[in-house]
């Protein structure tokens, strides 16, 4: 019996190699290598803003939409503003609600998930049902009338994001908990007296880190569109200057009927390349995690099974 | 019959939500401080008999719980208070934002379910291929583009071609019922256009993955096997079982294509369910607001449930 007299620490699940998995499939898939280089370049340059901006947020430096220019090669904005100095700092707000609101939503759904999955029964259809109720309430009225209600501000806007983007995480940690609580080694750590706060953290999260991995990188582009959303509703922080809200300031400033396509085009690209980068990440691996993907008996290039981490070609 | 139990449970699921949602309703609204939000009477410009003739209906000068039964039996009358803004019944606003919201929504929407369908088939059934990644790649271009941005891209790229903005031209008089239909139609465009470009990229991927998961079902082998032409075997063997779980994601979909209808109402200036909620909140109209919400939830609860008997009648392995 030299299980039982091994520390419950030693008997754990090959947990490195899983953690390896999640690199493992962003480097085997261009895709992936694409989004997680443009995400960390995007991040880079709205950490440095202060550093790099070329000119200040709230410093006028020509002309009410002035054209694109050496000097200022994306133009003004209807206030005189360098327009790639707004978008730095746009950037960052957007980032910064985007990362926020998406720990609010993880702690929430994490924890809704590991509970209803691990100690089922009563637990799990209470907590289930409550995730029903939320999934079929729209999301975005409700972050609209919520916001409103509240008043605008940056703390706010992540609340309400957080708050209510929770569901989707809490289904898939759930159905995974489900089935890992099952295995013989999890078993086996409760049979020999494990508890369950041990078990959950040692035993159960670290085999669902590369999904929860997953399902936080889809989340980070939701948020980042709903605050843009949120934002061109005027329900933004009118203080804090995000993505969202240079498109807003463009649309009610007439940006468009003035011709002004450089204060209104960049920002909404950037946005839509923020969420593109994520969505890339994010599916790539679910891709690659998801078994029921690998095999297909019918279709232009034929397919094998093959394993967990693809090569290159076989992208997406 | 079979299954009656599954469609009393589901049926019973979406009043139950109903509920939810309508008890959401109040307790946002009512216990929010502030008695700009939680006062119902307090419309501008309204005489002090309408105020006192509000006051009365929803019993504000009651207690909260007392408020919440009144609430409800006003709802079920038909009765949402009058609105801040335009001092009409916040219901029949509704009524005709409603009417005009339908019609849009339902072009773009059937128009990406055709399209996105159409293009996700392909992409799954050329996997690995070009065609797959030029598919996928658009698809979640558009995916990842803000509704609100790429209305205004619309906008710009456009401009002369079709009307950006409003339901009807003003300057039309006495138009025929054909011209009156043609006019619409043709400010119809560009917001369909937007809903159905956004929802394009969600269904292709949706439907490209939920082909993938049947593709690699061992029947499918079988069929192969049998010696079937592959764009059969697409048909009649794929397609059909992959539109179970696509009839359910879409029905899922329903939430994306509310928050895209205000987005895209407020950029186009049509006057409907999602404009209504922009201006509510621009004009701080609370019971307009707390109206169209109710509006929205409701038929998000209606089409989810529609998509549930659907996916029963579609799928005879359901009993329970």
């Amino acid at each position: 019996m030299s299980v039982a007299l091994q520390e419950p620490g030693l008997v754990e699940a090959p947990r490195p190699a899983r953690r390896r998995a999640v690199w493992q499939v962003i480097r085997h898939r261009p895709s992936a290598v694409i989004g997680s280089t443009v995400l960390l370049l995007i991040v880079l340059v709205a950490l440095l803003a202060p550093l790099i901006a070329p000119y200040g947020l709230h410093q006028e430096v020509g002309p009410v939409f002035g054209h694109p220019s050496w000097s200022h090669p994306l133009g003004l904005d209807d206030g005189g503003i360098d327009m790639v100095t707004l978008l730095m700092w746009g950037a960052r707000i957007s980032l910064v609600v985007g990362f926020a609101a998406t720990l609010v939503s993880m702690l929430v759904g994490g924890a809704v998930g590991v509970l209803a999955g691990y100690f089922g029964r009563t637990t799990d259809v209470v907590l289930m049902r409550i995730t029903d109720y939320f999934i079929a309430i729209p999301d975005v009225p409700l972050m609209i009338v919520v916001a409103a209600i509240w008043g605008p501000s940056l703390f706010h806007i992540v609340m309400v994001i957080g708050l209510l983007l929770w569901t989707s995480t809490a289904r898939v940690i759930r159905a995974q908990v489900k089935s890992v609580r099952e295995r013989v080694y999890v078993q086996r750590a409760r049979s020999i007296g494990a508890g369950h706060v041990r078990i959950i953290f040692r035993h159960v999260l670290p085999q669902i880190a590369p999904l929860l991995i997953a399902n936080t990188v889809l989340t980070i582009a939701v948020a980042i569109f709903d605050e843009t959303a949120l934002s061109f509703l005027g329900l933004g922080d009118p203080s804090r200057i995000s993505l969202g809200k240079v498109i807003e300031n463009a649309f009610q400033r007439t940006a468009v009927s003035s011709g002004a396509w450089w204060a209104i085009v960049p920002p909404g690209a950037l946005v839509a390349v923020l969420i593109l980068s994520c969505s890339l990440i994010g599916q790539a691996l679910e891709d690659a995690l998801n078994p029921r993907l690998r095999v297909a008996h019918l279709s232009a290039r034929r397919f094998r099974l093959r394993p967990l981490v693809g090569r290159g070609s076989e992208a997406l | 019959m079979r299954g009656a139990d599954y469609v009393i449970k589901r049926t019973g699921f979406a009043v139950v939500t109903v509920f939810v949602a309508v008890t959401l309703n109040f307790l946002l609204f009512r216990l929010a401080p502030g008695s700009a939000v939680s006062n119902l009477s307090r419309v501008p410009h309204a005489t002090q008999e309408t105020r006192l003739a509000l006051k009365r209906q929803f019993g504000l000068d009651k207690s909260k719980p007392e408020q919440y039964v009144i609430f409800l039996r006003e709802l079920a009358r038909g009765n949402l208070g009058v609105s801040f803004e335009n001092s009409q019944p916040v219901i029949d606003n509704l009524k005709t934002d409603l009417a005009n919201t339908l019609p849009m929504v339902l072009l773009g929407t059937v128009f990406s379910i055709v399209l996105g369908t159409l293009t996700g088939v392909i992409a799954a059934w050329r996997r690995g291929t070009a065609v797959e990644h030029v598919t996928v790649t658009s698809a979640l271009g558009f995916y990842s583009m803000p509704t609100h941005w790429l209305a205004l891209m619309l906008v710009i790229l456009f401009a002369g071609w079709f009307p950006s903005g409003g339901r009807v031209d003003d300057f039309l008089i006495n138009p025929t019922w054909f011209q009156h239909v043609k006019d619409v139609l043709y400010h119809m465009t560009l917001p369909a256009l937007t809903l159905a470009l956004v929802l394009y990229g969600q269904y292709t991927l949706i439907v490209r993955s939920a082909m993938l998961e049947t593709l690699g079902e061992d029947y499918i082998l079988t069929a192969r096997a049998k010696g079937l032409r592959p764009w059969t075997i697409v048909r009649r063997h794929a397609l059909r079982n992959a539109l179970l779980p696509i009839s359910t994601l879409i029905a899922l979909s329903l939430g994306y294509i509310v928050a895209g209808a205000i987005l895209i109402e407020t950029v186009f200036s049509w006057p409907g369910i999602g404009r209504a909620v922009y201006r509510a909140v621009l004009e701080r109209d609370y019971p307009m607001l707390q109206g169209a919400f109710l509006v929205l939830t409701l038929s998000v609860v209606f089409f989810n449930l529609v998509a549930d008997l659907v996916y029963f009648k579609l799928d005879p392995r359901i009993t329970t």
